[in-house]
């Protein structure tokens, strides 16, 4: 999905570049807004972990391989204006220092995957947590759903981009249909990484997932016995587990 | 529970080890972008990007023969750069926006 030089003209890589920085300047304020102590070393994290899976091209059909974007996965760990930032990290270190995407390309690119692909893949979420029953599964479909609908969302918002400005004299249609259907198979892989990686971080830390703290709060994912020394809610399975955790009332 | 440096410190180690050496065993095609272009014939209007001569262009460290060694330490630095910068930005952004003192028992990795 990394935009290269010369694709596109000008006058559309300058209006690009102008959105990407109003957007990483809006970014920049509602990140403070979403860091704590418990986002603040997942952000770094998170960044770097994205920064590693998108060099796991996954083969797609026809002799073509799709990557991981992880703009929706991000968005869900640490909060979308966070992960707007950590998305532009990520894309300027591999235009700058791997020559991957463009570097008067690089607004583009920050468009599309940090927040095009970040705000459709963070959206979709939300809306469908608020539908979906809040649990863990509830969370990890609407979370896989966003991460679908974020790539081939960002794939149609470049070919926009194409028929504004493309430099080659091509059937815009024709473009569509073929990146449509393309990043419509890349958004399946982008899917079920996302979904992976989300239930791997639940599995073993919940309260580190931004997206998933109304979780905690219905407690549906029940706290354990000795979790950040919180009074244990009534409704909880603790009492379940007392009799192997806590020793006091044996005689 | 894991504790969060715990945890942060698995994270980078799997980030450190899927560039490192998971990246070999990616698939080398064409991205869908790249082959769409080549299909729809506008792929020959890229031109090279002006980054193109950085000694880690393409993820292949430059001067290192061996293809998944030269790779391996491109993916490990592009990690650890991300890591720096992206944990940096976010740490001085979290600072700022606290009242409250800054450590607490979660530290920094």
């Amino acid at each position: 999905m990394h935009v290269p030089d010369g694709y596109l003209d000008a006058a559309t890589t300058a209006g690009t570049a102008a959105v990407a920085a109003a957007g990483v300047a809006l970014a920049l304020r509602g990140a403070r807004r979403e860091l704590d102590e418990r986002t603040a070393p997942m952000a770094g994290l998170t960044a770097a972990f994205v920064f590693a899976v998108q060099m796991m091209n996954f083969p797609v059909a026809y002799g073509t391989s799709g990557h991981l974007i992880g703009g929706a996965l991000t968005a869900v760990l640490v909060g979308p204006w966070t992960a707007a930032l950590c998305m532009t990290v990520v894309l300027m270190v591999q235009a700058l220092v791997f020559a991957d995407g463009g570097l008067t390309a690089l607004g583009t690119n920050v468009g599309l995957m940090g927040l095009v692909a970040v705000g459709v893949g963070y959206g979709a979420f939300r809306l469908l947590r608020a539908l979906l029953p809040a649990t863990r599964t509830g969370l990890l479909a609407a979370a896989g759903v966003g991460a679908f609908l974020s790539v081939p969302a960002a794939a149609l918002v470049f070919v926009g981009l194409f028929g504004l400005g493309g430099v080659a004299d091509v059937s815009v249609a024709s473009v569509a249909a073929a990146m449509g259907g393309v990043h419509l198979l890349i958004g399946l892989g982008e899917a079920a990484i996302s979904v992976a990686v989300l239930g791997a971080v639940l599995a073993v830390r919940p309260d580190l997932v931004r997206g998933a703290r109304h979780l905690q709060r219905a407690t549906a994912l029940a706290p354990r016995p000795e979790s950040a020394g919180r009074p244990v809610a009534p409704n909880t399975v603790a009492p379940v587990s007392a009799p192997t955790s806590a020793p006091v009332d044996a005689r | 529970m894991t504790r969060t440096r715990t945890f942060v410190l698995i994270g980078v180690v799997l980030a450190l080890l899927i560039a490192g050496v998971g990246s070999y065993y990616a698939s080398s095609s064409p991205d869908g972008l790249e082959a769409t272009a080549e299909e729809q014939g506008f792929g020959d209007t890229a031109r090279d990007s002006a980054a193109a001569g950085s000694p880690l262009a393409d993820y292949q460290a430059s001067g290192v023969d061996d293809e998944r060694l030269s790779g391996g330490l491109a993916g490990v630095t592009g990690v650890l750069m991300v890591l720096v910068l992206a944990g940096g930005l976010t740490l001085v952004l979290r600072r700022r926006s606290t009242a409250e003192p800054a450590d607490t028992t979660t530290g920094t990795h």
